[in-house]
């Protein structure tokens, strides 16, 4: 029996946006279907059409063979469709078990009966072999734990189609072979999975079937086993992926940064970073890998003078800057590319112009005293999209009506040309297309080569190892893996470091700020 | 000198306090039913102006001051569910959206006193009733403490029980959890299939209640009559009060009673000739202020954090 | 693409104001017997004689500045509605410095100007304080600073400047020096409008053509986003409400300076949350604020009017003032409409790969 069908799914977003472009889905039941394509193919809005999220703009959807029309997730849930989300959709003061029962609260008079809702848990938790603990705080859990409590809401809805949307992203490779033991139990039962991913590997070890995306259009399905991982590639993007991308040998000159024994204790009183220390030269990459949430973020905030309260020394040619904030800081030569464009990186509802300008605009051509010279921005915003491809038909448009892609492009050109000595480059190709994506890593080498000394925090590891000179691994704030060159190096060895299964002694991690 | 001290030492200064509480904690509870879903409502000052209105004139035509009370309420619910349309469905900017429902009561209150009466400034032209005061068997006879706590309006105590009554509404029911998660994370109570739309109207329309019944203790209660705009800023003290008190309603309970005390203060002043101009303005320089610190110390509360983790 | 957008926020506009006159009517028809000559003089009134439209001329001056003041706010998405307060006060420090500075021609009146503003600046920079400092909420500290200044500007009016043989509660009259002169002998119009019209060219300059009117749109649009590019925020959240502050000063000034010469208020004139109105109908456009205020005031200006000839009480105009904040800011009024012509935009664009 087919447990869904989608038939001709088109969605346009409010920004005009089109995210769909008539797709066919079709996934039978009790089998692990995976469903792939490259950041903005449309996977992730054509689960949200099906969990009720977002509504089609048109097309029609069938469940379990009948024609369905689903308004919202209560809706979805009602028709056994259950979805674990990318971002967890939990509420962190609240306990495990009152996240698992909200909506479905057992009772006692007019009271929340806590006592039946731990029950509840610990017998789904069984079933299912998902362990957690019901009475403690979200807030307080790893993300691998977190997981867990996602997948247990669903089923204890009675979920028999579970949509997992990137599961692996903020797991470690140790822990995603936990879920993808618990995922075929669930599938020997006769849940349908669907797994949406771009990593080719884990959608050859666990799916049935795989169907590929492409900038919003179904490019088919086919037996997982009868498809190679380049033929999903090839279908994935177009054309042969350019896997390596060519990286000079660096040649390092002096030393730009000096971070010193810098340790950072969050709102909350958890140590995020300790004893943190490393230095760079200009002209290399210093790659930054670790698992989201191991203080990289902080480490980053830090050093572009975006967040307070760390001890410790910061070294910039000499000159300690620690405690200084991001103005006195940009004017020091530091480029940033946040992790997060929408939020930080551009003002969405400001023109590509006054995006581009953010950091220069009281510098001469564009400003003189007092005054402003729009005429000036509008010319070199102009310049900048043709130097860096940005796909818009006036420098006016607002920059929230782009692509992600040409979105992180409009960051990239203005950091990228900032006339930086320190670029701090983190998750700088996150969520954009493959075309993107190898432009901004050529500009990476590109400015590398021009003397400029890049920090890259990066969470996709052939990132990290296409691009890095050297190489520093951080687990729970601290620096645990120190490699002076990458040769050799495999994302399976680092992945052991992110986790912290192995370590390397003292004198190897302090040979990272000894240069 | 003397006199004040005297007058701020009398049972009767305390028993005011709890009186000018009274629309200030039902203002404060109304704020808190909305924010612990997540939405600020700025329009409780208009809910209670159009209660404390229709109160009057409803009690004036039928004679019954508890009809009077239900067509208050009534239309400060309906007041709250307009704006709870205008914020969830037309998408209204929930601040702006308020401050347009304050606009309009504050007009269509004076615009309707004038149809029905003629009179612009107040209703004193009309025969309107009061609720009733309660006197506690028991602890009415105790010194002191009786002529504190018996004796008020039936309002008054109707809001301090409410305030139990929230507490255990957030934080014990199916419902309250709801609520909380909708206002903490409206996207985790959609993927359980709550409809946050939903929730944010049940919320709106509590917040509503409790406006109506501060509203209508202002004009049939706390005096017996209806003034043009006699809300004065109260429904604004009750959002701050709420802010110092965070999601609990005994904090709002505690906040109000200090704003209360500001008030009554301030009256006992007046006694004593200090002009009212001046002495009207002190509950407000008092919110300032206690907004000022509250703010401040929540700041250093986190930096106190830090500096201990540091020498740890 | 853009040009529909602009088309569709006209569009959008106009029929929201039809849709709160025609509300306005339907209040008439349940207020009264005769709603059509009460509506014609609602509609009509404000043009039917010079001397009214001079009436809106100087009703709508106070509207333009408080419109400003608010628009600057709002640019940069901040929450400060004290602009009454600001107003109140203004006022109050334009009546001391107006009866107790030395009788200069033509410098009195521009001390009495920088007296307002410098008022109003202060008022503002309390909330704007708070907020930067301590991260206390500027909507409900500076709605508290509305009430501080009535009370406050009462009391000093009412003990220190009131003139006892007037029988009212004014204060003193000002001397010839610190008045703005009458332009026409037969009516009573003052240059309020000409300093007004010249405000609103100033603040577009300063929104748009200055660097600080560049950190002050940023900030409105993205805070974090302007932090990380190296704005001090903090500042601009301070310096934004201290200019809207000093904008919005002059508008009480102006008026008693012009109209009535002597303080006169015993209660709040509204002009401050008027603004608010101004500053959507406005968009926020500093030079649209001139057309939004002349609507604003043509609806007050015609509710008095209609009330003086029927007997209907002008506050029926703040319904319709709050049906338009509404439906102006609702979202989703009229959005099928914009996703339609976003759609077939993206649509086109398209089939154009």
């Amino acid at each position: 029996m087919k447990a869904i069908e989608m038939i001709d799914i088109v969605k346009v977003y409010p920004n005009g946006i089109v995210a769909n472009k008539g797709v066919n889905f079709e996934v039978e039941e009790g089998e692990i279907h995976a469903l792939v394509g490259e950041n903005g193919a449309g996977k992730t809005t054509l689960m949200k059409i099906l969990f009720g999220i977002e509504q089609p703009t048109s097309g029609e959807i069938r469940i379990f063979e009948k024609e369905v029309h689903i308004h919202s997730p209560h809706d979805a849930i009602a028709k056994g469709i259950g979805m674990v989300h990318q971002h967890f959709m939990l509420v962190p003061s609240f306990t495990v078990a009152e996240n698992i029962v909200l909506g479905m609260e057992p009772k006692k008079g007019f009271s929340i009966d806590m006592d039946e809702a731990v029950k509840i848990v610990e017998e789904a938790s069984k079933r299912y072999g998902l362990e957690v603990p019901p009475t403690e705080r979200v807030l307080d859990l790893p993300v691998g734990i977190k997981q867990r409590i996602e997948i247990l809401k669903a089923l204890v809805r009675g979920a028999k189609i579970l949509i997992l949307d990137e599961p692996t992203a903020v797991l470690t490779p140790q822990e995603t072979e936990e879920l993808f033991v618990a995922l075929k139990n669930l599938a020997k039962k006769g849940m349908t999975i669907i797994f949406i991913s771009h990593k080719l590997k884990e959608v050859k070890e666990i799916s049935d079937r795989v169907t590929v995306l492409r900038d919003g259009k179904t490019m088919g399905t086919f037996l997982t086993k009868d498809v190679s991982e380049e033929d999903i590639s090839r279908l994935m993007v177009g054309r042969d992926v350019e896997l390596v991308i060519e990286r000079p040998e660096p040649k390092p000159g002096k030393i730009v940064l000096e971070v010193k024994n810098l340790n950072y204790f969050r709102e909350d009183g958890v140590q995020v970073l300790k004893n943190v220390s490393f230095a760079l030269r200009e002209g290399e990459i210093l790659g930054v890998a670790g698992v989201e949430g191991n203080g990289q973020r902080e480490l980053v905030e830090i050093l572009t003078g975006l967040r307070f309260g760390a001890i410790g020394s910061v070294r910039l040619l000499g000159e300690e800057i620690l405690g200084y904030d991001a103005y006195t800081l940009r004017r020091k030569k530091i480029a940033h590319i946040p992790e997060d464009r929408v939020e930080k990186g551009a003002a969405l509802k400001a023109s590509i112009a006054e995006n581009l300008i953010s950091d220069r605009y009281y510098k001469e051509p564009f400003s003189k005293r007092l005054l402003l010279f729009p005429r000036k921005v509008i010319e070199y915003a102009k310049k900048a999209i043709k130097d860096f491809s940005i796909k818009t038909d006036s420098p006016l448009t607002p920059v929230g009506m782009l692509s992600g892609g040409n979105m992180q492009k409009v960051v990239v050109a203005r950091e990228f040309t900032a006339g930086a000595k320190l670029l701090i480059a983190d998750q700088p190709t996150r969520g954009i297309d493959v075309g993107s994506t190898e432009f901004v890593r050529k500009e990476l080498i590109k400015v590398r080569d021009e003397g400029v000394a890049v920090l890259l925090v990066s969470a996709d590891l052939q990132e990290i190892l296409q691009l890095s000179d050297r190489i520093i691994v951080m687990y729970k704030g601290e620096i645990v893996g120190y490699f002076d060159k990458n040769e050799g190096l495999t994302e399976e060895e680092l992945g052991y470091y992110m986790l912290g299964v192995k370590r390397h002694d003292e004198n190897k991690i302090k040979e990272a700020f000894a240069l | 000198m003397n006199e004040l001290v005297h007058g701020i030492l009398s049972p009767q200064f305390f028993y005011s306090i709890l009186r000018v509480t009274t629309p200030i904690l039902f203002a404060a509870l109304a704020a808190l039913l909305s924010d612990v879903a997540g939405s600020t409502n700025i329009g409780i000052e208009g809910m209670m102006l159009m209660s404390a209105f229709w109160g009057v004139m409803v009690s004036a035509w039928t004679g019954s001051a508890w009809i009077g009370l239900l067509a208050g309420v009534t239309s400060s619910v309906l007041l709250s569910l307009a704006l709870a349309y205008f914020y969830l469905n037309l998408k209204t900017d929930l601040v702006l959206a308020g401050i347009a429902f304050n606009i309009f009561s504050s007009g269509a209150t004076v615009f309707l006193l004038y149809l029905f009466t003629g009179d612009k400034g107040s209703s004193s032209s009309l025969k309107s009733y009061v609720l009733p005061k309660i006197d506690i068997p028991l602890i009415k006879d105790i010194p002191v403490v009786g002529d504190i706590l018996s004796g008020h309006h039936v309002l008054t105590y109707i809001a301090f029980i409410s305030v139990f009554v929230v507490q255990y509404f957030i934080y014990k029911t199916p419902l309250g959890l709801r609520l909380r998660a909708v206002g903490e994370n409206p996207d985790a109570a959609q993927s359980v299939g709550i409809s946050v739309k939903k929730i944010r109207y049940i919320s709106m329309l509590l917040s509503g209640l409790m406006a109506g019944f501060g509203g209508a203790f202002l004009s049939m209660g706390y005096v017996s009559w209806f003034a043009r705009d006699m809300t004065n800023g109260r429904g604004f003290i009750g959002l701050a009060a709420q802010a110092l008190g965070g999601h609990s309603a005994f904090g709002s309970m505690w906040g109000s009673l200090l704003f209360g005390l500001a008030e009554a203060a301030s009256y006992t002043l007046q006694a004593i000739r200090i002009p009212s101009e001046f002495t009207n303005m002190l509950p407000f320089i008092f919110t300032i202020i206690a907004l000022a610190i509250y703010a401040r110390s929540k700041l250093l509360q986190i930096k106190k954090i830090k500096e201990e983790e540091k020498k740890a | 693409m853009r040009n529909k957008m602009v088309l569709f926020e006209v569009v959008r506009t106009a029929l929201t104001i039809a849709i709160a006159l025609l509300l306005g009517y339907l209040i008439l028809i349940f207020a009264t017997d005769d709603p059509n000559t009460a509506f014609k003089w609602f509609i009509y009134g404000p043009i039917s004689r010079l001397r009214r439209f001079v009436e809106l001329l100087n009703r709508a001056t106070p509207l333009i500045f408080t419109g400003l003041a608010v628009s600057i706010v709002f640019q940069a998405e901040i929450f400060n509605i004290g602009a009454e307060g600001q107003l109140f006060f203004g006022a109050v420090a334009a009546t001391f410095a107006a009866l107790y500075f030395p009788q200069i021609p033509f410098l009195h009146v521009i001390i009495v100007l920088i007296f307002a503003m410098a008022a109003g600046g202060l008022w503002a920079a309390v909330p704007a304080y708070m907020k930067a400092k301590w991260n206390a909420s500027e909507l409900v500290s500076s709605l508290m600073m509305n009430y501080v200044a009535f009370y406050l500007g009462l009391y000093i009016i009412n003990y220190h400047m009131r003139d006892v043989n007037a029988g009212f509660l004014v204060s003193y009259k000002f001397p010839r020096t610190a008045w703005l002169p009458r332009l026409l002998r037969r009516y009573n119009l003052y240059p309020g409008i000409f300093i007004a019209l010249g405000f609103a060219i100033l603040v577009w300059f300063f929104l748009y053509r200055t660097k600080y009117g560049y950190e002050l749109r940023m900030v409105g649009k993205n805070k974090e986003f302007a932090r990380f590019s190296g704005i001090k925020v903090e500042n601009v959240i301070i310096y934004s409400q201290i200019i809207s502050g000093m904008v919005a000063g002059l508008a009480g000034a102006v008026e008693i300076m012009g109209l009535y010469k002597r303080f006169v208020w015993q209660m709040t004139p509204g002009y401050g949350f008027d603004g608010i109105i101004v500053a959507l109908l406005a968009r926020n456009n500093p030079l649209a604020v001139i057309p939004a205020a002349f609507l604003v005031a043509y609806m007050r200006t015609g509710a008095l009017i209609m009330g003086r000839m029927t007997g209907i009480a002008p506050e029926i105009v703040m319904m319709l003032q709050a049906i338009i904040i509404l439906l102006i800011t609702a979202e989703a009024f009229l959005s099928f409409w914009k996703k339609r012509i976003i759609e077939k935009a993206a649509m086109e664009q398209e089939e154009k790969k």
